[in-house]
C-alpha cells in the first residue's frame, strides 16, 4: 500500500518546516505525524518523508532505526510500555509485568492475537516515585496495583 | 516550604493563563525589559546558579561565552529529555507550572540574544508537550511570545520538539544532533555548544529547572536569590525521591540542607527496614553508604567531599533488602542498553559489565571479576565522545567499595546471598 498523509496531516507540513531552518530538522517531528496517522512507519512511509525532506531514503531509515519509540511494524490498537528499570523495580515492580503478559495474553515484545495489544518493557520513564508504573499509548498510570490493572485494561476500548 | 520553583506548584489551574498570571506569572517580564542583556547575564552570574541538569556549570559563565558578533543566530534549546533513572522533577515543573517555563525562556532568551528558541521533550513526555504546547498558544495570544513582546521591541519564538526514546539524547550535543533530524550521537566537544551549537550556530543548551529558576532571579535579584543555600551552592534544588521511602516525590530544599533532617522531614524516612545506600543525584553517581550519607549536606561541595556528586538531584533510596550486586548489575543493563555505540571501550565496557554482573550475581563468577569490572571502569573513565561512559564507571567504582564484602561473598558462597538468608547470619556461621 502506497502511503499517504491524510489531507488534514499534509496541511500541518508548512508549519512544521516553518519551525526550523533546515528541512531535515522537521525530521522527527513528521515522523511522529506519520505513526499517529499508521501506528508504525512503513518503508513506503519513510520514502515519502525522505522525499518531503529532500534526503536520501537511507537517512531517514538510519533515523527511524536509531530512536525505540518509532515502530518499524504495526503495533496493536493499544501499547501497553512497562517499566522494569532499576527504581520501579526498588518499588515492587517486576510483578507488573507477568500480570500484565497474563492478562493481555501477550509476551514482552509481541501483540496479542487478537491484535488489542502490545506489550513492551521500557527503561525510565520519569516516575519512579509513583512506581509501579507504565505507559499506555499516551498516557501513565502510576501507583499500580492488580486491581487497578485490571480497571485500566477493562477500560480500554 | 516552598521557595523559588515550586510555588505554584499546587495551584490548581496553573497551566491555565489566566491563573498563572494571578500568581504573578509573567511579572518579571518588566524588569527584565528594562534592563540591557548583559545586566541581565551579571545578575545571573551574580546570583551563582548553577546548572541543574546534573554537571552544575555555573549558568551565567555560560551565557557570557556566547559571541555577539558572528551575524548567526542564537538558539536557546531547553533540555526537558529527563530520562536519568531516579529523575522526575522537570516533569514535575512541567506538568504543574508550564508557564513559569516560558517566563524563564524568555528571560534567558533576552539576555543571551536569542530569538529562537526550542524545547526538547523526551518522546514519552506527550501530555506535557501537549500542555506545553497550550500554554504556549495562550502565552503568543497574550502577545508574551511572537513579535514585539508587550511592546518592548524584542521578539521570540518558542517550539516544542518531541524526541522519541533514546536516554543518550539528554546529553547536550546528542540532544542537538537529534533536533537537526539526525540519529542522537553525541559530538567531540570543543566546539561548545555556546560557540557552535544548533545548526553550526552558537546555541545555550539548560536544563527545564535552571531556566524556571531565572524568573526570580530577574525579579528579585542575584543577591536575593542568594538568601538561599551556601556560598558556593547558592539557592534552591529540586530532588525527585523514590526507591525505599515512605513519602516519596519531589522537594524543593535549599542547597546546604543536611540530607539528615531532609530525609527525615520530607521524606519520612525509610519504608521500616534499615537504610543501606543512598544515589543522590540519579543512578549515574556514585552511590553513599547510610553512614555516609547521613552526615553530608545536599549541596555542591559537600556531595564531592563525600565523592559523589548532585547530578540531576534523582535522588534512589535502598534499604537492606537489596543485594549490592543485583542492584550494579540492574544499573549496568540500562547503560549496555542505552550506549549509542560510538567509541569502543563505552559499547564493549557497558556490555561487558553486565555480563559480568550477571554471572556474579548467580553464582557463577570467576575469582578475577572484581579487578575486571574495576579495570573495564577505568578503561570506561575519561576515555569516550560524551560522559555516559563515566556514568556506568562511577556506579561500578562505588559499589565494589562501599559493598565490596558482598561481592566477595558471591563469589565464596557461589550464589547470591540474599537468596539463602541475611548476610549477617552467613558471616557469622
Ligand atoms: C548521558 C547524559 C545524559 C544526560 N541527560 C540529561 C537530561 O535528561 N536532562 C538534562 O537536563 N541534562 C542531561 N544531561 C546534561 C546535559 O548534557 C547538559 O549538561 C545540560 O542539559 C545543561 O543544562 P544545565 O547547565 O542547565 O544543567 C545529560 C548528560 C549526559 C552525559
Ligand atoms: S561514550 Fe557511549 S554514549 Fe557517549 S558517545 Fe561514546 S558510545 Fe555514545
Ligand atoms: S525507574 Fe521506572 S519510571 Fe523511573
Amino acid at each position: 500500500m502506497k502511503f499517504q498523509f491524510t489531507k488534514e496531516r499534509e496541511a500541518k507540513l508548512p508549519n512544521i518546516f516553518a519551525k526550523y531552518p533546515t528541512k531535515r530538522a522537521a525530521m522527527l517531528p513528521i515522523l511522529w505525524l506519520v505513526q499517529e496517522q499508521e501506528g508504525w512507519i512503513s518503508e513506503e512511509a519513510m520514502q515519502v518523508v525522505a522525499a518531503k525532506l529532500e534526503l536520501a531514503p537511507g537517512a531517514v531509515q538510519e533515523v527511524v532505526s536509531f530512536y525505540t519509540m518509532f515502530n518499524r511494524k504495526p503495533l496493536g490498537q493499544h501499547h501497553i510500555q512497562v517499566c522494569n528499570n532499576f527504581c520501579c523495580r526498588l518499588r515492587g515492580a517486576d510483578w507488573l509485568v507477568d500480570y500484565v503478559k497474563q492478562k493481555t495474553g501477550c509476551k514482552v515484545g509481541e501483540t496479542s492475537s487478537d491484535g488489542r495489544f502490545h506489550l513492551s518493557t521500557v527503561e525510565c520513564l520519569a516516575s519512579c516515585g509513583t512506581a509501579p508504573m507504565m505507559q499506555i499509548n499516551n498516557d501513565y498510570y502510576e501507583n499500580l496495583t492488580p486491581e487497578k490493572v485490571d480497571k485500566i485494561l477493562k477500560d480500554l476500548t | 516550604m516552598t521557595f523559588v520553583l515550586t510555588k505554584n506548584c499546587e495551584v490548581q489551574n496553573m497551566p491555565q493563563l489566566e491563573v498563572a498570571r494571578k500568581h504573578g506569572a509573567y511579572a518579571s517580564l518588566e524588569k527584565l525589559f528594562a534592563r540591557q542583556p548583559k545586566d541581565i547575564i551579571e545578575e545571573v552570574k551574580t546570583s551563582g546558579l548553577r546548572g541543574r541538569g546534573g554537571a552544575g556549570f555555573p549558568t551565567g559563565m555560560k551565557w557570557s561565552f556566547v559571541p555577539q558578533n558572528t551575524g548567526k543566530p542564537i538558539y536557546l534549546v531547553v533540555n526537558a529529555d529527563e530520562s536519568e533513572p531516579g529523575t522526575f522533577k522537570d516533569r514535575f515543573l512541567l506538568e504543574r507550572d508550564p508557564h513559569l517555563l516560558i517566563e524563564g525562556i524568555i528571560a534567558a532568551s533576552y539576555a543571551i540574544g536569542s530569538h529562537t528558541a526550542y524545547v526538547y521533550f523526551r518522546g514519552e513526555f506527550y501530555r506535557q508537550w501537549e500542555l506545553f504546547e497550550k500554554a504556549c498558544a495562550e502565552a503568543r495570544a497574550a502577545g508574551l511570545i511572537g513579535k514585539n513582546i508587550l511592546g518592548k521591541g524584542y521578539d521570540l519564538e518558542i517550539y516544542a520538539h518531541r524526541g522519541a526514546g533514546a536516554y543518550i539524547c539528554g546529553e547536550e550535543t546528542a540532544l542537538l544532533s537529534s533536533l537537526e533530524g539526525g540519529r542522537g550521537y553525541p559530538r567531540i566537544k570543543p566546539p561548545f555548544p555556546a560557540i557552535e551549537g544548533l545548526f553550526a550556530c552558537p546555541t545555550i543548551v539548560n536544563n527545564v529547572e535552571t531556566i524556571c529558576a531565572v524568573p526570580y532571579i530577574v525579579r528579585e535579584g542575584g543577591a536575593g536569590y542568594r538568601k538561599f543555600g551556601t556560598e558556593k551552592s547558592s539557592g534552591t534544588k529540586l530532588f525527585s525521591v523514590c526507591g525505599h521511602v515512605k513519602k516519596p516525590g519531589v522537594y524543593e530544599v535549599p542547597l546546604g540542607t543536611p540530607f539528615k533532617s531532609f530525609f527525615k522531614d520530607y521524606c519520612g524516612g525509610t519504608n521500616g527496614r534499615p537504610l543501606k545506600a543512598v544515589i543522590v543525584g540519579g543512578s549515574s553517581v556514585p552511590v553513599l553508604t547510610a553512614e555516609q550519607v547521613m552526615t553530608m549536606t545536599l549541596d555542591y561541595e559537600a556531595a564531592q567531599i563525600a565523592g559523589t556528586l548532585l547530578g540531576s538531584g534523582g535522588m534512589i533510596i535502598v534499604d537492606d533488602s537489596v543485594c549490592a550486586v543485583e542492584a550494579l548489575a540492574d544499573l549496568a543493563r540500562f547503560y549496555a542498553h542505552e550506549s549509542c555505540g560510538q567509541c569502543t571501550p563505552c559499547r564493549e565496557g557497558t556490555g561487558w559489565s553486565k555480563k559480568i554482573l550477571d554471572r556474579l550475581e548467580a553464582g557463577r563468577g570467576e575469582d578475577s571479576d572484581i579487578s575486571l569490572l574495576l579495570q573495564l571502569a577505568d578503561n570506561m573513565g575519561g576515555k569516550t565522545i560524551c560522559t555516559f561512559a563515566d556514568a556506568l564507571a562511577m556506579p561500578i567504582r562505588s559499589w565494589i567499595k562501599c559493598f565490596r564484602t558482598e561481592f566477595e561473598d558471591h563469589l565464596r558462597l557461589k550464589t547470591c546471598p540474599m537468596k539463602i538468608g541475611t548476610l549477617n547470619s552467613i558471616r557469622s556461621s
